[in-house]
């Protein structure tokens, strides 16, 4: 009863047919306790703190392109090519759509990785908000696949020995090995079957990104969100309501975003590509370097770093399976980098491991990059499995401010909590 | 009590082992439609005429979406390919094992590290440090027998199934 109370009470009062609607299926009811001002927000978020509504922007903007330029592409061997460079060419705007859906995809994963990176500095991971963290870390997976099958429906050269290089990863695998790979080609060889497969797999996989987004934004709602400051919001003082002050801020963040995917789209749509995936998929002929995506440059650089092949996709594997311990890996109390003096650099040094990483992932495995990335590696790892949990242990903590408000406000005593 | 609890754990473990075995059954159908379709397993062979290839003279053929790399190897090739010291090889094959006719060495042109094409199929090609075949991708070297001698590939180039149908036809797979 309480409950139907609590209900009734926060509800807004609607009339006319908004009333009749909401009286049945109370959405505006929802979306007011969900991004309104029935929701209660830290008040000192940052611009940090965008990057989980521009995720939100990015996936509309890659489902909606997507499924528009799922209307001319043609999912055969024979077809896919020619029907790309027709969208390119002859679809009225085609070429727009596609930019913007590739680009798109780029910015996408800075978007994550900048969101991911926050999550590191200022502890967001913790004590409760650890399932957050891992419904986070399922989409990015999903993410992972989805953009390589998307990589691969271009059928050009990089897509089709990117296909080939990854699927064979499988063959890794001791006795059936071979029975995988064949499996997931669906012949004996990369072809039109893997490209049909890898299409149904690309539209698909968005669709459970939706839900587990869904799932993540739930289990966020419930303990809402950290702050800067990694501590705990006390009162009413602590926050301001979502609507209209962290809408605002995120417009703002999403002017930027907008900005940013016009000007590659607009000026340079082809930098982050391959020139290669312009020349069709020939099966007799490899190129010279075979390269992923930058945003997956790091973990090819962690893949190519054992020099054995099934201890290199354990290494890849594990290099995203151990962010699902860093909660515990952490064994620090305090959650804001601001306040963990030794924490805070090593942070740094392991943003510019994952961008060392990077730089490897793109060069030729040869010479000095083998020890550079293999050294790489070995600091990803150690920086999970020993530094965190280490530091937590030796590290002083400066002290911590007494609430949001006291350290946002100064000494200023309560201060009007804003409609 | 006890005998209506045995009664409702038995009902409960048939149910649900009948429901885990026919989820199983269900789900097969679902996992076995990625194998290898009938119309794919159909096209497995490959007829190939050899007459017009000189020693020395290679060409590729496609056999399963795959490149077969055919080879009329010289006396010299054989020579060495027959001569290699066992201890040097990885994956140990003599090469009588690895071709009907010494002549001819059919094999599948594809990389056992991670699928990339072999060179050395034409004249002008990187033949790595064996005069056979190398792999750009990640430096795999092959001799004239197609063993692999140096780099990360793990097994020799594969042999394809294939008879001599005559002197100069062959039918791989």
């Amino acid at each position: 009863m309480a409950d139907s109370q609590d209900h009734e009470h926060n509800k807004m009062q609607l009339k006319g047919v908004m009333g009749w609607v909401e009286y049945r299926l109370p959405w505006v009811n929802l979306l007011n306790n969900a991004v309104g001002t029935n929701y209660p927000t830290p008040r000192n978020l940052n611009y940090w703190w965008n990057f989980g509504s521009l995720a939100g922007l990015a996936l509309v903007i890659e489902i909606l392109t997507g499924v528009v330029l799922n209307m001319h592409y043609v999912p055969t061997a024979e077809g896919a090519f020619a029907s790309v460079e027709r969208i390119m060419r002859d679809v009225n705007f085609g070429w727009l759509i596609r930019y913007v859906h590739a680009n798109g995809a780029s910015v996408f994963f800075a978007v994550i990785y900048l969101h991911m990176f926050r999550s590191f500095y200022y502890g967001s991971y913790k004590n409760p908000r650890e399932l957050v963290w891992w419904l986070g870390l399922i989409i990015f997976f999903l993410m992972i696949i989805t953009a390589f099958t998307g990589y691969v429906l271009p059928w050009g050269q990089m897509s089709f020995w990117a296909a080939t290089v990854i699927t064979n990863l499988a063959s890794a695998v001791p006795v059936v090995g071979t029975d995988i790979v064949q499996w997931l080609w669906g012949d004996f060889s990369v072809g039109g079957s893997l490209l049909g497969r890898f299409n149904s797999l690309h539209y698909a996989l968005p669709v459970a990104i939706v839900g587990v987004a869904v799932i993540h934004m739930w289990a966020l709602h419930e303990h809402r969100s950290n702050n800067p400051l990694g501590i705990e919001v006390k009162g009413p003082q602590d926050t301001l309501p979502f609507h209209p002050y962290f809408t605002a801020k995120d417009l703002v963040g999403v002017g930027v975003f907008l900005l940013v995917l016009a000007g590659l789209v607009f000026y340079a749509p082809n930098i982050l590509g391959e020139p290669d995936n312009y020349v069709p998929a020939n099966p007799l002929q490899t190129p010279n370097h075979i390269v992923p995506e930058w945003y997956l440059l790091p973990f090819y650089a962690i893949l190519r770093a054992v020099p054995d092949k099934l201890g290199g996709v354990i290494a890849m594997g594990g290099s995203i399976i151990i962010l699902f311990a860093v909660p515990w890996l952490d064994t620090s109390k305090v959650r804001s980098a601001k306040f963990r003096p030794i924490y805070k650099q090593f942070f740094w040094l392991f943003v510019i491991d994952t961008l060392i990483l990077g730089v490897v992932g793109a060069n030729a495995p040869e010479g000095n990059w083998i020890i550079i990335g293999q050294l790489a590696t070995f600091y990803y790892f150690f920086h999970f499995i020993v530094i965190l949990p280490v530091l937590g242990w030796i590290e002083s903590p400066k002290p911590l401010p007494d609430s949001i408000s006291t350290s946002v406000l100064g000494d200023k005593k309560s201060p009007e909590p804003a409609e | 009590m006890d005998e209506t609890d045995s009664r409702r754990n038995f009902l409960y473990i048939a149910t649900g082992a009948f429901a885990t075995v026919g989820g199983g059954l269900a789900a097969w159908p679902l996992i076995h439609q990625m194998n290898p379709a009938a119309d794919v397993l159909a096209l497995a062979s490959t007829e190939v005429d050899l007459s017009p290839l000189a020693p020395g003279q290679s060409i590729t053929v496609k056999w399963r979406g795959k490149p077969v790399f055919i080879r009329h190897r010289t006396p010299e090739e054989i020579e060495l390919a027959q001569a290699a010291d066992p201890d040097d090889l990885k994956d140990f094959q003599p090469d009588s094992e690895r071709v009907q006719n010494p002549e001819w060495l059919i094999m599948v042109g594809v990389c056992t590290h991670l699928g990339c094409i072999p060179l050395g199929q034409k004249d002008t090609d990187a033949k790595g440090d064996w005069n056979g075949w190398f792999c750009p991708c990640h430096g795999s070297h092959y001799d004239t027998s197609g063993r692999i001698r140096k780099g990360p590939a793990p097994e020799n180039l594969q042999i394809p199934e294939y008879v001599f149908l005559d002197e100069t036809t062959v039918k791989i797979g």
